[in-house]
């Protein structure tokens, strides 16, 4: 599975007729199982190229394909910030949903419950999200990306709003389950040591629409002892002083 | 009823309760005392021998002509307002064009239009049912649509991103997210529909607790009229409390805890 997107651009037009191109000749490409992080200051298009990738939007120009087809709805497993579980299903029923939009997707529950198990979350299935905690919530956000059955997942600021300790846990819960199963991950985030610690590649997007590609040369497989190295602290002090310089 | 949900509704209650009460017992003071004459304020007491004495009319009669008018002219405002709610969510046009009008048809006086009934349909059970139709339908129209349009768009995102279609996070979605909009909306309507029916009697009728409180008002029977009232009380809190246990059943993850 590659993602590809050449020269893509995409304005965004308000109900006021006013329109701001947030992506301008976008080239990027995402390998097989490779892990890769887009940062960038607020109003970059990190989100926009997601919903891009999604199918959710449109974009004006170039081509968005994965393994050379272009891109449609229901092609990746996405994963938005919020967990957006729906309340009134339990969280079995949440984490199959898509099965019931795709004729192509089996799905028992008997292999829902492996993976519930798998992440601790067995003794939920009945439960509804109300009654989970924020990471627990997220790991089932999670698991309802995996079960789509896409190669790809894009994951929009998964951990933004859970609290610090927590959000190392996930971190570390995520690359065990990414290094298990081999998926290719387009990941947001604000945090740019979270960007270090999980990615292969960093794609840092300027407000001037450049885009900067970054390879992460940590030794894999990485445990969260990895997060107090010199070689990530210089890393994520690099990345600093990159868009501490940008001028919007 | 476990004892939990009996502390629940006694802590919820009770303070009504002795208000309710004491309000009932000043009332029977004040007429027993002749301080308020009783074709003004019947005593409590003489209201329940009222009901008492005449419950076989009252209830096989009246409150049955009552509850036919309010069935039918609920039912209608339910199945008609869902049914328009849903057509206006997904057509635009028909939104721009019936919205203004179902909330024109608020705006309207009803007892004013009650004679208009009684001319297009005479004293039949229809001219009712219409006051009841236009007194109840605003409120499932306008809390089924709300609750249709408030679906969260991020939420629908997210299953068009699982290749779900318009068809499917209407039902999946839409529907779901509408219910406690909807609810606060059909009791709202239950309780108006009753209004109706008894306003729609009170116009024109020859049955019907509207009617037979009109009727008693006519010949100075403070305790007939408050005979009709309490029993149209006792039914609107039944109706509205066997609304709020359906909502309660199928909103069951709203109260979850």
């Amino acid at each position: 599975m590659t993602l590809v997107l050449k020269n893509v651009s995409y304005t965004f037009t308000n109900k006021g007729n006013q329109s701001n191109k947030v992506i301008s000749e976008l080239s990027m490409q995402v390998n097989r199982g490779e892990f890769v992080s887009l940062i960038g200051k607020s109003g970059t298009g990190k989100s926009t190229i997601l919903k891009l990738v999604t199918g959710l939007l449109t974009q004006d120009e170039g081509e968005i394909s994965i393994d050379g087809k272009p891109i449609s709805l229901g092609d990746v497993g996405y994963m938005p910030q919020r967990d957006l579980l729906l309340p009134w299903r339990s969280i079995l029923d949440n984490i199959i949903i898509s099965a019931e939009f795709r004729k192509d997707l089996q799905i028992t529950r008997e292999e829902a419950r492996h993976w519930l198990n798998r992440v601790g979350l067995i003794e939920y299935e009945n439960a509804l999200p109300k009654q989970l905690s924020g990471g627990m919530r997220q790991r089932a956000a999670f698991l309802r990306a995996l079960l789509t059955g896409k190669d790809l997942l894009l994951l929009d600021e998964p951990f933004g709003a859970l609290d610090a300790l927590t959000k190392r846990e996930m971190q570390a819960w995520l690359l065990s389950i990414w290094q298990e199963l081999n998926k290719t991950v387009l990941f947001i985030t604000h945090d740019l040591e979270e960007a270090c610690f999980l990615s292969d590649r960093i794609i840092l997007l300027h407000p001037d629409k450049k885009v900067e590609k970054i390879n992460v040369d940590l030794p894999r497989p990485r445990f969260p002892e990895l997060l107090h190295s010199t070689e990530l602290a210089g890393l994520r002090h690099e990345l600093e002083k990159k868009i501490a310089n940008e001028t919007d | 009823m476990q004892m939990k949900q009996i502390k629940r509704w006694i802590q919820s209650y009770s303070l009504f309760i002795i208000f309710a009460s004491l309000l009932l017992i000043v009332f029977e003071w004040l007429v027993r005392w002749k301080f308020i004459p009783s074709f003004i304020i019947p005593a409590p007491t003489s209201v329940m021998m009222m009901i008492l004495e005449n419950w076989r009319p009252l209830v096989f009669d009246h409150l049955n002509a009552t509850m036919l008018e309010f069935i039918i002219g609920f039912l209608i405002s339910v199945i008609g307002g869902v049914l328009l709610a849903v057509w206006m969510f997904f057509s635009k046009t028909v939104e721009k064009m019936l919205y203004p009008a179902v909330l024109i048809s608020q705006m309207m006086p009803i007892i004013a239009l009650s004679p208009i009934f009684v001319l297009w349909f005479g004293y039949t059970i229809w001219s009712k049912v219409a006051v009841t139709v236009l007194i109840s339908f605003f409120p499932i129209v306008v809390g089924t649509y709300d609750g249709l349009k408030s679906g969260d768009k991020e939420y629908i995102e997210l299953l068009r991103s699982m290749g779900a279609t318009r068809w499917h996070t209407f039902i999946k979605l839409n529907i779901p997210m509408a219910l406690p909009s909807f609810f606060s909306g059909l009791k709202l309507a239950t309780v108006y529909a009753l209004v109706g029916a008894t306003i729609g009697e009170w116009l024109g009728a020859s049955e019907g607790l509207g009617y037979y409180s009109r009727r008693m008002s006519g010949n100075l029977n403070a305790e007939g009229v408050f005979a009709a009232i309490t029993i149209l009380t006792i039914i609107g809190i039944l109706l509205f409390a066997i609304m709020s246990a359906i909502e309660k059943k199928a909103l069951h993850w709203k109260n979850t805890e």
